[in-house]
């Protein structure tokens, strides 16, 4: 069977790739692409590891097929820092030490950038129902939800 | 939000002597893992790699009777299949890995089956083949004829005299005299003190219940994965994720019959493992498929093959007996449990009876554990390997008997602290420990002082932890600019890397970000044990220490030669090299000395190799408040404190994340987490959305509060911290729902529709 030739926008720029039916967005990002950033913990959606952003809108997406990516706009964690210049979301991350092995972060990131776009003022419930669907093993949560609140709080200001 | 509570309480040395430890840096690989570059075990590709895949068993417990690979083969893109026919065999024998022991004839047989598949999901085969979608469809093809025997999956089928056994021929160890009959009971042990006739003899008040729990699992995010390649001399090299690149080493080279020198083992960030990734499961099938292809061979296993084949731990079950006299001093303690090992003999059920009752100065104890074996995957280590099933049993008699004395919880423990010169019943007299000042935090915290809601129950329990030493390399190197590079041999994985570089910038007296941590691979740092044990800061860390010691020393050195003075006129200071007692010379910064190193004697490095004694065993109180909705039996976790004696903690912020996150662990331990089989031995919830791990929402914010009573056995008083904080949780969140409830909670996990039943039973 031959592939599909898929053009999409990712992180700001054109890009090509050719797919398989069967492969999913993350096989693309990750094998295709070289664009590793994106976590598969599970590939069944419940882990949001591999959290980004599809037309403005937040997907797992090992549940997005690559085909689907046709005139997509998609954004990774790649994308998050312009230049060397780090997003508040990472900074805070960094400060508040709100990762430890590391694993799920860039999906939290994605996660938390969707949220504060949506609802810059999130109350602590709110952002924990947020990311629900990310899971953490490491740190039970705790920095990385003040982490998200202080980012927000200082996005707010700035 | 909490953590209003947080404080760090400073006995004997501590606080405010440092520079740079106590302090929190931004973490040196943090930048990597917060923009996605950092690499972990499945984002490595490699020029001319292939996929490969395992096939598995679909049954608990059959005989291999064939395996028929040719079909596989035949496809196009395949480049290899391997059975266990590709493996030597390998005898019995243990030998100590860390903190439990390994036998290879075991792992060999864990890494693929030879005769008899022991679990759903036990590896038969593996094939490789040129994308992973042709790999998969090649699996599919190996036909495995099994005959299928009756599956064993509890301690109590296992432990029935009619039992199947799953290893014939399997007599119980620890018995004497050795039974004459084989069984599924692989070793009994026991550690006693006293005695405990007259101990009860004593008591004024007696408990006794019995408890359970089920298996689950380390459920890290990142599953098992790495590259390996093989040229056509011989040599191997691994890339892959786990908690030690020596480990793998070792276990490859014997797994795989190869000599170690021919084996490179490169370590990829580790995405979680808390004891899972401290055996190999795909790497020696990896290096097999590229010796038989001559092709690097990925391998990247699904969660469902996470949760089937990798890392439980034990379900336990158990009993417990405490004496007392009426003002609370405990006179005796029993304890008797089986552990359910999995398919092969090892679960951490001695490390239960050693850690047990441990928290508590008790002249009459014995605790008996059994090993028993099932048709589940083979334990590996998961975070206190033992600890947290035993406090859990220990713990919640502890709160019966409190309750039964009419007293405080608090203070029962209070009154039977272990302290110094305490005699633990695995055998030594604790040195300096730091049990007892959790306690009093705990009773000085704003969270034990507040009251409670109808429908709400708060629990109190301890832990106990030995932490590890053992052999770590390092060595520390002077840039030609005065910048220092710290190569160590541990997988950093949860920020160590930080502790490193800050241990070294406080023995160099310099700034930390002029101070860069490596983790290397094998063949650029002397052997390391692995990360795990919570030895890491501690014995890496000590290494670490000496290793800047040795520069520092060196740096000495120089500037005496450069001033033409005894290395003993010449102290380092705040960076700096300063002449004693005289004014004469300038101070030498380490930059200084740095850039006229060729002119003294050349570059400048120390190192150092040790194995260390001297770890400082840890202890935990934890307070949990929960409400139960009596309705639906479900249980909301609505605050929760972890205070816990961490030596001296090097960077706080990762310290109180290692407390918050084996906390969440130990929540989801007691709340949500089980494995279901179904009657025929398979694993029903092998994904995260039915094997539920908390959530976000699932938890409040966890205090930390961390108590210093620095181990007299690091030059930093360094205590091992990362297992503690999961001993104590099961216990502390049964205890707050058995209070909210007002009957106890004996079984594990607390989910909804059992914890119903226990709410309308009459009991």
């Amino acid at each position: 069977m031959s592939k599909h030739h898929i053009s999409a926008t990712i992180n700001g720029d054109p890009a090509e790739f050719l797919c398989d039916t069967q492969q999913t967005l993350l096989d693309v990002l990750r094998d295709e692409l070289n664009l590793t950033g994106s976590k598969e913990g599970c590939g069944s959606g419940d882990c949001g590891a591999c959290s980004v952003m599809v037309n403005d809108r937040l997907v797992c997406s090992c549940l997005v097929l690559g085909v689907e990516a046709q005139g997509a706009t998609i954004n990774t964690i790649e994308g998050v820092a312009e230049g060397d210049q780090l997003h508040t979301i990472q900074k805070h991350f960094l400060s508040e030490a709100a990762l430890q092995c590391g694993i799920c972060t860039p999906g939290f990131i994605v996660a938390t950038k969707a949220l504060l776009e949506k609802n810059p003022n999130p109350t602590e419930t709110e952002a924990r129902y947020w990311l629900a669907g990310n899971l953490c093993r490491c740190t039970g949560y705790d920095k990385i939800i003040k982490a998200v609140m202080n980012a927000a709080a200082e996005m707010r200001g700035a | 939000m909490g953590n209003e509570e947080k404080q760090n309480k400073v006995l004997g040395e501590g606080k405010g002597k440092y520079r740079v430890i106590g302090t929190r840096p931004v973490r040196p690989d943090g930048v990597d893992k917060v923009t996605g570059k950092a690499n972990f075990g499945a984002d490595l590709n490699v020029a001319d790699m292939i996929h490969g895949r395992v096939v598995r068993s679909p049954h608990a417990h059959a005989k291999i009777k064939s395996i028929n690979v040719k079909k596989a083969l035949a496809l196009p893109g395949v480049k290899a299949v391997i059975t266990a026919a590709d493996f030597p065999e390998l005898g019995p024998g243990d030998i100590a890995a860390g903190e439990v022991t390994v036998s290879f004839h075991d792992m060999s047989l864990t890494v693929i089956a030879r005769k008899k598949a022991l679990y759903d999901g036990h590896a038969i085969a593996a094939v490789a083949a040129t994308t992973p979608e042709i790999a998969a469809r090649a699996a599919e093809l190996i036909e495995v004829e099994y005959q299928v025997l009756k599956p064993v999956m509890t301690w109590k089928q296992a432990m029935d005299p009619t039992a199947p056994l799953l290893h014939e021929g399997q007599i119980t160890k620890g018995v004497k005299p050795a039974p004459e009959k084989p069984s599924n009971v692989a070793a009994r042990s026991e550690f006693a003190l006293g005695d405990l006739a007259a101990g009860f003899a004593e008591a004024e008040v007696i408990v006794e219940h019995e408890f359970s729990t089920e298996t689950v699992h380390q459920g890290y995010i990142e599953p098992h994965a790495c590259v390996a390649s093989m040229s056509a001399d011989g040599m191997a090299t691994v890339w892959a994720s786990s908690q030690g690149q020596f480990m793998v080493r070792a276990y490859v080279a014997k797994l795989c019959g190869m000599d170690i020198s021919k084996i490179k083992v490169i370590p990829a960030e580790i995405g979680g493992g808390f004891g899972g990734k401290t055996v190999v499961y795909l790497e020696p099938l990896a290096v097999a498929l590229a010796k038989k292809s001559g092709r690097p061979v990925k391998m990247v296993m699904t969660r469902d093959e996470v949760f089937r084949a990798t890392g439980p731990t034990s379900g336990g079950h158990g009993r417990c007996k405490i004496g007392a006299k009426k003002d609370g001093t405990i006179t005796a303690a029993d304890l008797e449990m089986e552990y359910e090992a999995g398919a092969f003999p090892g679960s951490p059920v001695m490390l239960g009876c050693m850690t047990g009752t441990t928290p508590y100065d008790i002249k009459n104890m014995r605790a008996v554990g059994y090993d028993v074996v099932v048709n589940r995957p083979k334990a590996a280590a998961y975070r206190a390997p033992g600890a947290p099933v035993a406090a859990f049993i220990v713990e919640s008699t502890m709160d019966m008997l409190a309750d039964k004395l009419g007293m405080c919880p608090l203070e029962l423990r209070l009154k039977n602290a272990a302290k110094e010169g305490t005699k633990a019943p695995y055998g030594p007299k604790f040195l300096a420990i730091g049990y007892e000042d959790t306690l009093l935090a705990a009773k000085a915290s704003k969270h034990w002082n507040t009251p409670l809601g109808p429908n709400q129950g708060r629990g109190i329990a301890s832990g106990f932890w030995f932490n590890i030493g053992g052999n770590s390399s390092a060595s520390v190197a002077l840039n030609e600019d005065g910048t220092v590079i710290v190569v160590e041999g541990n997988p950093d994985i949860g920020g160590s890397r930080a502790s490193m570089a800050m241990m070294t910038a406080e023995v160099l007296g310099i700034d930390v970000s002029r101070v860069k941590p490596l983790v290397a691979d094998t063949e650029s740092v002397p052997y390391s044990d692995l990360t795990g044990g919570s030895r890491v800061t501690f014995a890496t860390g000590k290494a670490v220490v000496e290793a800047a010691q040795d520069v520092v020393k060196q740096l000495r050195q120089r500037a005496a030669k450069i001033w033409e003075v005894d290395i003993d006129q010449v102290e380092w200071k705040d960076g700096m090299a300063v002449a004693i007692e005289t004014d004469k010379y300038k101070p030498l910064s380490i930059a200084d000395i740095a850039r006229m190193a060729g002119k003294t004697g050349g570059p400048i490095s120390g190192k150092a190799n040790i194995n260390a004694a001297g770890a400082g065993p840890g202890f935990g109180t934890h307070i949990c408040d929960v409400e139960v909705d009596p309705e639906t039996g479900y249980v909301k976790v609505l605050r929760y404190t972890a205070i816990q004696d961490v030596g001296t903690a090097i960077h706080p912020s990762y310290v109180e994340g290692q407390l918050q996150g084996g906390a969440a662990q130990g929540i989801g331990w007691a709340l949500n987490e089980e494995y279901v089989y179904s009657k025929e031995g398979n694993l029903l919830n092998t994904g995260f959305l039915d094997y539920r791990v908390p959530v976000a929402s699932d938890l409040p914010m966890i205090d930390a509060i961390l108590v210093e009573c620095p181990n007299p056995g690091h030059p930093y008083g360094v205590r091992g911290v990362g297992e503690v904080p999961i001993v104590p949780p099961l216990a502390a969140v049964a205890n707050a729902v058995s209070h909210a409830i007002g009957k106890r909670v004996d079984s594990l996990p607390i989910s909804p529709p059992k914890l119903l039943a226990k709410i309308q039973s009459k009991g």
